[in-house]
């Protein structure tokens, strides 16, 4: 178990660091960076104070020098113009457009994209396991038709108009109020009861937008496993020798099909950050989907690195948790050392 | 002991055998043996009926890509001033109690000044019926020809916005069939891009095996384990802002396929694994059969099948990915007309509250993801014909 430990922490680190130089790459793929074309323009405007500025944050973050180096400083393997700091050593760079720190400008967004994937998470979870079950097994019955309709539709709308629709109506039948995640007037109190109360209500459309779509998928592959499963004779022999139903449904067939259901959530989880990322933007919560794309329109560039690094992280991790899981489950991935 | 061994003299019955009598190979089944593998496909393929129904969805969408200019009422850039934000406006066919034909109603506006709401009321006064196989708003066909031929017109002096208007008094139906033109071959393009790269990686990681087959793994693994959407973002904020819409499009449609690859890829290697153990090929070979014959007669045809099946199934990520960029700005740009785009006016609440009908874009969206849904699934179905 340990070597196995091992060898996914060593093959997580490699991945991280090679996502890490595509982010860079990524991100200075566009000609000029924020500060050179801030200079430009306040050249225009003739403004020498703020111009010594932004020259001196160039040599503070060292934008003067070859990309590779830049690189290197920004990871933190290379001294650069203020000794070793960067991302390994948790410093996370500086914002050029907030003129803050990346810490300051995404402090809480990181910690609601958090919240808001895990709860979308535990949606499909607690959603498509018993409609699976359900239309398992009652195939070709009503229900299993009409799980299946809804599950294409979750497919093909896209999420984002989705996310409107639910917004407007959510609004007009509930009450519930557009956009953010906690009411105004709680933006900047410290954490009450009232204020998770707000947040809890606020989540709702979020996460079953967000999880629609992989609710769906989910839904499709389990019922798959399981239709697969009962048609063995292990689970015939159950049945006829007179085991409970339900027990024998329980203790066979979906503990054997909830093995490809947790390698799954390594693929689903990529589909959701995207998803959330996008309709972050839509409900104007204050995740880092909106932040990131200002970041990116202005090519501020440790902001958004540092944004990509971070959902990318997420997913990375969640693989590791649900390889994991997986090897707790099942002696025989773990025994073997990987996949 | 010596009760197991068999007799010296076996016997053998001197009379003509013929197997087709103990075992009787009917018509059916006797055309099954001899079909060709596409040949059941095709069959098992038509047997799955909401999959043909959407091949033929299919294939009105992609019919009408190539003459949007002559089933588009109105021209796409053309703008009715006194008619923004219309709603749509309804065919009747019935005047009065007597059949006149399809026709509509001319609109009054007036601007109530409490909500300060354009509205827009029918004039049921005088029929206005339109005309079909017409003359109307001019445009160069293919870019090439100087043309004014309709399928359906406005009526003589009326109009005819079936879905509406938007903020220019553009007619939304008329934009949503030349966006068809854009949304649809995006997802083509797109798909050729990733299924180009998919072959050839994939190809090379199954054909050579040992360390460019680990490194290529290990390639796809890292591009499948990032979150897709904010990498699209990242890139195409990369495009330069001052290239031309149609670069756009191409540099988007390469986005869209940079990304897609991998899937595919997987899915060459593991089936080049896969197929090289089958009985079949180790029946070629003991026969004789050169590599070439064996990848090209045997393999590839096997194959292809799948990747066609799998390629069908992730066009539509790539049209959901193109509506989603253009949707946040970041994608195509007007005055390139794609569905993305369209909906892209309806980014705000008001529009869901005050002009619904913005939101019409939606509609052949959800329609074409999910017509190739199915599709895709009725050819991974028949991918398999022998199981």
């Amino acid at each position: 178990m340990i070597r196995f430990l091992l060898r996914r922490f060593v093959t997580m680190a490699v991945t991280l660091l090679i996502i890490s130089a595509l982010v860079f790459f990524i991100i200075k793929l566009p000609p000029g960076d924020f500060l050179s074309n801030q200079i430009a323009e306040l050249r225009a405007q003739g403004e020498s104070a703020s111009i010594a500025k932004a020259e001196f944050l160039i040599k503070q973050y060292g934008l003067d020098k070859p990309a590779w180096q830049q690189y290197l400083v920004w990871i933190g393997v290379m001294p650069g113009p203020n000794g070793f700091s960067g991302l390994l050593q948790g410093d996370w760079g500086w914002s050029f457009e907030y003129d803050k720190p990346v810490v300051d400008v995404i402090g809480d967004a990181l910690w609601l994209t958090l919240l808001v994937n895990l709860a979308v998470v535990i949606f499909i979870h607690v959603v498509s396991i018993p409609i699976a079950i359900y239309s398992a097994t009652r195939q070709y019955s009503v229900g299993d038709y009409l799980a299946t309709f809804i599950g294409y539709i979750g497919l093909a709308t896209p999420s984002f108009l989705l996310a409107l629709i639910m917004l407007y109506y959510m609004n007009r039948w509930f009450g519930i109020s557009i956009g953010g995640l906690y009411d105004a007037q709680y933006a900047g109190e410290p954490w009450t009861w009232a204020k998770t109360q707000s947040l809890l209500s606020h989540l709702v459309v979020p996460t079953v937008v967000i999880g629609l779509g992989g609710t769906a998928a989910m839904i499709r592959r389990m019922r798959a496993n399981l239709l697969d499963e009962l048609g063995k004779q292990y689970y015939v022999t159950a049945k006829a020798k007179g085991l409970d139903p339900t027990r024998a449904l329980l203790k066979y067939p979906f503990r054997m099909s909830l093995n490809p259901f947790i390698a799954d959530i390594g693929n689903l989880l990529p589909h959701l950050v995207s998803g959330s990322v996008l309709v972050s933007l839509v409900l104007s919560l204050p995740t880092v989907g909106p932040i990131l794309l200002s970041a990116l329109k202005s090519q501020d560039q440790f902001l958004a690195g540092f944004i990509l690094m971070f959902v990318a992280l997420l997913t990375v991790v969640g693989m590791l948790i649900s390889d994991l899981l997986l090897a707790w489950l099942d002696p025989r991935i773990r025994m073997g050392g990987g996949r | 002991m010596n009760t197991a061994l068999p007799s010296k003299h076996h016997y053998v019955d001197p009379a003509p055998f013929d197997p087709g009598k103990t075992e009787p190979v009917g018509a059916e089944s006797e055309s099954f043996y001899r079909a060709s593998s596409w040949q059941l496909m095709w069959w098992k393929f038509r047997r799955h009926k909401v999959a043909v129904a959407a091949a033929f969805v299919l294939l009105a969408f992609y019919l009408l890509v190539p003459f949007v200019e002559i089933v588009a009422p109105y021209n796409q850039t053309k703008r009715h001033g006194d008619f923004l934000y219309a709603p749509p406006q309804a065919v009747h066919l019935m005047h009065e109690g007597r059949f006149v034909g399809p026709h509509t109603y001319s609109y009054n506006y007036s601007f109530d000044l409490e909500s300060f709401r354009r509205v827009y009321t029918p004039d049921k006064s005088k029929p206005q019926p339109i005309r079909f196989l017409c003359r109307g708003d001019a445009y160069q066909f293919w870019g090439l020809w100087e043309m004014n031929f309709h399928l359906v017109c406005p009526p003589e002096g009326g109009t005819m916005f079936l879905l509406g208007t938007d903020r220019l008094g553009r007619d939304l139906l008329s934009r949503i069939i030349y966006g068809a033109r854009i949304s649809l071959t995006i997802g083509i393009v797109g798909i050729a891009v990733s299924f180009a790269l998919g072959l050839f990686f994939g190809g090379l990681a199954g054909y050579l095996g040992g360390w460019v087959d680990h490194v290529i793994q290990r390639m796809i693994e890292i591009l499948r384990s990032l979150p897709e959407l904010p990498l699209w973002l990242a890139l195409s904020a990369a495009l330069p802002a001052n290239w031309s819409p149609i670069l756009v499009f191409f540099g988007i449609t390469i986005i869209l396929g940079l990304l897609d690859w991998p899937g595919l890829a997987r899915a060459v290697r593991s089936k080049l694994l896969s197929l090289r153990e089958e009985d079949f090929v180790k029946a070629a070979e003991l026969m004789g059969a050169s590599k070439q014959r064996i990848i090209a007669r045997h393999l590839i045809p096997n194959f292809m099948s799948h990747l066609i099946a799998s390629a069908t199934l992730s066009i539509p990520s790539m049209i959901l990915g193109e509506t989603a960029l253009s949707f946040l700005g970041l994608g195509l740009r007007p005055p390139v007309t794609s569905w993305g785009v369209l909906l892209n006016e309806a980014q705000n609440l008001a529009a869901v509250q005050l002009h619904p009908w913005l939101l019409f874009p939606m509609v052949p969206v959800v329609i074409v993801v999910l017509a190739f849904n199915f599709m895709g699934d009725g050819l991974r179905d028949a991918a398999d014909p022998y199981h």
